[in-house]
C-alpha cells in the first residue's frame, strides 16, 4: 500500500479539487435557462399554429380570414410591436452606456407602444365578436383567437413584466440582478415580436388570399 | 340539485352537498381512513413540534438533495393509492362474470383505471423519476447544487399540487371517467359534463408547469455547473440519461400544456377544436397528445438506463462496457422518440405509407435499446459481479424487459397492430416495460443511492422478499393479459361474459396480490432498515466501491456537497481519483456560497391547488382571487434580492472535522 502510495507520488498525482474557487452563482446560467423556457414557449406556440395549419380552413359556412380581417388595421398593429422592439433595443444600449433615466425612457415608450398594441387587438377582438364571428362560431375562429389571445396573453404578462422592472430598476439601479432581468425580458420581448411575425403573415396575410 | 339557489352558485360555483360521495360505501371508508391517518399525522407532528422543523428545514429547502428525497416520499405515497386502483380493477375483473355485475358500478370503475394511468405515469413513476435526478445529478456533476435553487423547489410543490387535486377528486366529486390520455369527444363537454374531466385537466395542466420547469433547471445545471474536466463524454451515463430526458421533458410538455389548454377551453368556452361539428377534429387531439405522448415514455425510461448502467459498472466492479456507445444510444432514442408517436392509433386510417413510416420508425428504435442491453451484458461479462440488490434488480429488468421489447416490436407491425390494438395484449406490453424497466429501475436506484441519501443502507432481507414478490408478481399478473390480449379481449372492460376467460383474470389477480406483497416488503423495508440503521450505518461514504463523484462524499453528503470542487480527470472520476491515491483535504477551507431558503414556492403552489379547485367548480370569484395572487406572490418575491449566504469557513471546518472522525472509525 505503502509502495502503491510512493508510486503514485512519484508519477504525479494531479490537483482533485479546486481550492479557490467561487462557483455556484446561478447568475451564470440565467441566460441558458431563460433561452430554454422560450424554446418551451416557443412549442406552445408551434402547437397553436398547428392546429391553426389544419383547422383555419374549416369555416363551417362561417366566415373565413378574408371576409374578416381588415388588413390596414393589422399592419398598424404590427408596427406597434416592431415599434415597441426597436425602443427596447434603445432601452438596452442605454443599459450599456449605464444611463438609468434614458432606460427608464425608453422602456417607458416600449410599455406605451406595448399597451397600443393590446389594445387594437382588443378592438379588432370585440368588433369581431359583434359581428358574430366568435370563437364558438367555427374551428377556424377557435384557432384564430386562441393562436391571437395567447401572443396577446404574453404581451400583456410581458408589460406586468416591464412594470414591476422599471420599478425595481428605480430602487436598486443597474444592478448586475436587475441587468440580468432586463436582459431576460429583452429576449421575451424580441421573442413576442418573432412569433406575431408569423402570425401576421401565416394568419393575416395568406387568411385574406383565397 | 335544483333547490340550490343563486347566492349559493355565486359562492361555491357548481359544487352542492351531493358532490359529497356519501353514499359510496368504498369511498366514505377510504376517506374515513385517510382522514383518521391524516389526523393521526397532523397529531404525531404536533405532539413532537415538527411543524417549524418541516417547514424551515424541508417544505421550503431549496436543497436539491431534499427537494429530490421529497420527490421520492412524493412517489411512494402515490404509489400506494395508484395500486389501490389496481388491486380493485383485478378484483373487479377476476369476479365480474356471466351475469354477476362485480362490486363497483361501471361509473365507479371508469374513474378508477384512468385515475390509475394518470397517477402512476404522473405522480408515480415522474415523481420518482425527477427525485432520482435531483438527487444524483447536481452530486454527479461535482456541483453543489442546481442552476435555479428556488425554481427546483417550486416545481416540487407544483407536482405536489396537481397530486392533492387528483386526491381530493376521490372525495369532493369524481374523477374523470375516460381513460387515461381523455381523447375526445368523450371529454368533451357534451359526453363528460362533471367535474371529472376538469380535475383532470387542471392537476395535470398545475403539474405539467412544475415538470417543465424542472427540466430546464437540470439541463441548464448539466449544461454549466459541471466540475472542471468533466467534458460532455466523462459524465457519468446517469447524468447523460438525465440530460436527454429533461432535454425531452423541455420539448414535449409545453406540447401537453398547449394540448389540454385547447381541450380547456372546448369545455369552458365553447370553443371547437376537438368536437365533431362546426369544424372541430378529435384526431387532432390525438395526434397533439401523442406527440407528448411516446417522448413521455422514454422521458421516464431514458434516466433508468441510466440507473442501470451505474449499477452495472459498480457492482460489476469495472468501468461500463461500450460508454460511448451508450451515450450514443441515448442521443438516438431522444431524437427518435419524437418520430414514432402515430403507432399509438395505426387504425386512425392515416393510410399505408403513413402507418409503414411509423410502424418502421418505431422498429429503428429497438437497435439502440437493444446495443444498450449488450452493453449491459458485456459489463458484466468477467466482471466481479456483486449480487447486491440493485445488480439483483438489473438482472431481473434485462430478462423482463427484452420480452417486453419484443411484444413492442410485434405492436409496432402495423396489420399486427390492427388485430391487438386496444387489446389486453397492449396492456400486457405497456406494463412489461414500464414495470418491468422503470419500476425495477426505481427500486434499484433507490437500493444503490439510499445509503448515500442516509448514511445507512437497506435491510437486505426485506428487499430480497420485495423483489422476489416483484419480479414473480409481475409475471404472474401480466402473462395472462398477453393471452387474453391474443384472444380478443379489449381493455377497460368492467365486466364479461364468456366464463372460459375468467381463469387468466383471477391468475391476474393473484398476480396482483404478490406484487401488493412486494409493496408491502419495501415498506417493512424501510421501517426495519430505520430501526437497525446503527448496524446499517455507512461511515465511509462509498458504501458499494462505486465510481462516480458522488461517492466521494459523506453519507449523506453536507448541505454543501462539496467543501471543494473536484477536478475531473477520467470517466468514473471517483474510481480514478481513488487509483490514483487521492487525499481529502483536511483544512483551509473557504465560505461556502449557499441559496437561502424560501416559502414562495409552497404560496404559489397552494394558490395554484385553490385556483384549480376554483376552476373545476366554477367558483370564479375564487379562482379570479388566487389568479392575483399567485402574480402578486412571484411580483412580490422578484423584489426580495437578498437570496444567498455564506456558510462560514469554520462551519465547514466542523462539518469536515466530523467525517475525518467517522473515516477514522471506520
Amino acid at each position: 500500500m505503502a509502495k502503491a502510495k510512493a508510486q503514485a507520488q512519484a508519477a504525479g498525482v494531479p490537483a482533485f479539487y479546486v481550492t479557490e474557487d467561487e462557483h455556484a452563482h446561478s447568475g451564470g446560467s440565467t441566460m441558458l435557462g431563460f433561452w430554454l423556457y422560450l424554446m418551451s414557449d416557443c412549442l406552445v406556440f408551434a402547437v397553436l399554429f398547428a392546429t391553426y395549419g389544419v383547422l383555419g380552413r374549416n369555416y363551417a359556412a362561417g366566415p373565413s380570414g378574408a371576409d374578416l380581417f381588415d388588413l390596414k388595421l393589422v399592419a398598424v398593429n404590427t408596427a406597434m410591436l416592431l415599434f415597441s422592439s426597436i425602443t427596447y433595443g434603445f432601452a438596452m444600449l442605454a443599459m450599456d452606456k449605464g444611463r438609468q433615466a434614458a432606460m427608464q425612457a425608453w422602456l417607458a415608450v416600449t410599455a406605451l407602444f406595448g399597451l397600443a398594441f393590446l389594445g387594437i387587438e382588443l378592438y379588432e377582438f370585440a368588433h369581431l365578436i359583434h359581428e358574430g364571428a366568435t370563437p364558438m362560431r367555427s374551428a377556424f375562429l377557435s384557432s384564430f383567437f386562441t393562436l391571437v389571445g395567447t401572443h396577446g396573453l404574453h404581451v400583456t404578462f410581458g408589460l406586468i413584466w416591464l412594470t414591476v422592472l422599471m420599478v425595481q430598476v428605480s430602487r436598486r439601479g443597474l444592478i448586475e440582478a436587475n441587468r440580468r432581468r432586463l436582459l431576460c425580458l429583452s429576449m421575451f420581448w424580441h421573442f413576442l415580436d418573432v412569433v406575431w411575425i408569423g402570425v401576421f403573415t401565416f394568419v393575416y396575410l395568406m387568411g385574406v388570399l383565397k | 340539485m335544483t333547490s340550490y339557489p343563486d347566492w349559493w352558485k355565486l359562492i361555491f360555483g357548481r359544487f352542492t352537498l351531493e358532490a359529497i360521495p356519501y353514499h359510496e360505501p368504498i369511498l366514505i371508508g377510504t376517506f374515513a381512513a385517510v382522514a383518521l391517518g391524516g389526523l393521526a399525522l397532523i397529531a404525531l407532528v404536533t405532539r413532537y413540534k415538527l411543524w417549524g422543523y418541516l417547514w424551515h428545514e424541508w417544505f421550503t429547502s431549496v436543497d436539491h438533495k431534499k427537494i429530490g428525497i421529497m420527490y421520492m416520499i412524493l412517489g411512494v405515497i402515490m404509489l400506494l393509492r395508484g395500486f389501490a386502483d389496481a388491486l380493485m380493477m383485478r378484483g373487479q375483473q377476476a369476479i365480474a362474470f356471466a351475469g354477476n355485475e362485480g362490486y363497483l358500478p361501471p361509473h365507479h370503475y371508469d374513474q378508477i383505471f384512468t385515475a390509475h394511468g394518470v397517477i402512476m405515469i404522473f405522480f408515480v413513476a415522474m415523481p420518482f423519476v425527477t427525485g432520482l435526478m435531483n438527487y444524483v445529478v447536481p452530486l454527479q456533476i461535482g456541483a453543489r447544487d442546481v442552476s435555479f435553487p428556488f425554481l427546483n423547489n417550486f416545481s416540487f410543490w407544483m407536482t405536489v399540487s396537481g397530486a392533492v387535486l387528483v386526491m381530493m377528486s376521490l372525495f369532493i366529486g369524481e374523477f374523470a371517467k375516460v381513460g387515461w390520455l381523455a381523447y375526445p369527444p368523450l371529454s368533451g363537454a357534451a359526453y363528460s359534463p362533471g367535474v371529472g374531466m376538469d380535475y383532470y385537466l387542471w392537476a395535470l395542466q398545475i403539474a405539467g408547469v412544475g415538470t417543465t420547469l424542472s427540466g430546464v433547471n437540470l439541463i441548464a445545471t448539466i449544461v454549466k455547473m459541471r466540475a472542471p474536466g468533466m467534458e460532455m463524454m466523462r459524465m457519468p451515463v446517469f447524468t447523460w440519461t438525465a440530460l436527454c430526458t429533461n432535454v425531452l421533458i423541455v420539448a414535449t410538455f409545453p406540447i401537453l400544456a398547449a394540448t389540454l389548454a385547447l381541450l380547456t377551453l372546448d369545455r369552458y368556452v365553447g370553443t371547437n377544436f376537438f368536437t365533431n361539428d362546426l369544424g372541430g377534429n378529435p384526431m387532432m387531439y390525438v395526434n397533439l397528445i401523442w406527440i407528448w405522448g411516446h417522448p413521455e415514455v422514454y422521458i421516464l425510461i431514458l434516466p433508468i438506463f441510466g440507473v442501470y448502467s451505474e449499477v452495472a459498472s459498480t457492482f460489476c466492479g469495472k468501468r461500463l462496457f461500450g460508454y460511448a456507445s451508450m451515450v450514443y444510444a441515448t442521443v438516438v432514442i431522444t431524437i427518435l422518440s419524437y418520430l414514432v408517436w402515430l403507432h399509438h392509433f395505426f387504425t386512425m386510417g392515416s393510410g399505408a405509407s403513413v402507418n409503414s413510416f411509423f410502424g418502421i420508425t418505431t422498429m429503428i428504435i429497438s437497435i439502440p435499446t437493444g446495443a444498450k442491453i449488450f452493453n449491459w451484458l458485456f459489463t458484466m461479462y468477467r466482471g466481479r459481479i456483486r449480487f447486491e440488490l440493485p445488480m439483483m434488480w438489473l438482472v431481473a429488468f434485462m430478462l423482463t424487459f427484452v420480452i417486453g421489447g419484443m411484444t413492442g416490436v410485434m405492436l409496432a407491425v402495423p396489420p399486427a397492430d390492427f388485430v391487438l390494438h386496444n387489446s389486453l395484449f397492449l396492456i400486457a406490453h405497456f406494463h412489461n416495460v414500464i414495470i418491468g424497466g422503470v419500476v425495477f429501475g426505481v427500486f434499484a436506484g433507490i437500493a444503490y443511492w439510499f445509503p448515500k441519501a442516509f448514511g445507512f443502507k437497506l435491510d437486505r432481507f426485506w428487499g430480497l422478499l420485495s423483489f422476489w414478490f416483484w419480479v414473480i408478481g409481475f409475471y404472474v399478473a401480466f402473462m395472462p393479459l398477453y393471452v387474453l390480449g391474443l384472444m380478443g379481449v379489449t381493455r377497460r372492460l368492467s365486466r364479461f361474459e364468456d366464463p372460459s376467460l375468467q381463469i387468466w383474470f383471477v391468475i391476474a389477480a393473484i398476480g396482483a396480490v404478490l406484487i401488493a406483497l412486494g409493496i408491502l416488503c419495501f415498506i417493512i423495508q424501510i421501517a426495519v432498515s430505520i430501526v437497525r440503521r446503527e448496524q446499517l450505518r455507512d461511515t465511509t461514504g462509498d458504501p458499494w466501491d462505486g465510481r462516480t463523484l458522488e461517492w466521494s462524499t459523506s453519507s449523506p453528503p453536507p448541505a454543501y456537497n462539496f467543501a471543494f470542487t473536484p477536478i475531473v480527470h477520467d470517466l468514473d472520476a471517483w474510481a480514478d481519483m481513488k487509483k490514483r491515491g487521492y487525499r481529502r483535504p483536511l483544512g483551509g477551507f473557504k465560505p461556502i456560497h449557499m441559496p437561502r431558503n424560501t416559502g414562495a414556492g409552497v404560496i404559489i403552489a397552494a394558490l395554484a391547488t385553490v385556483g384549480g379547485f376554483a376552476l373545476i367548480w366554477y367558483i370564479w370569484w375564487l379562482a379570479a382571487l388566487s389568479f392575483v395572487g399567485v402574480i402578486a406572490t412571484v411580483v412580490i418575491h422578484s423584489f426580495n434580492y437578498d437570496r444567498d449566504f455564506h456558510i462560514p469557513a469554520e462551519a465547514v471546518l466542523r462539518e469536515e472535522d466530523s467525517r475525518s472522525q467517522l473515516l477514522g472509525r471506520a
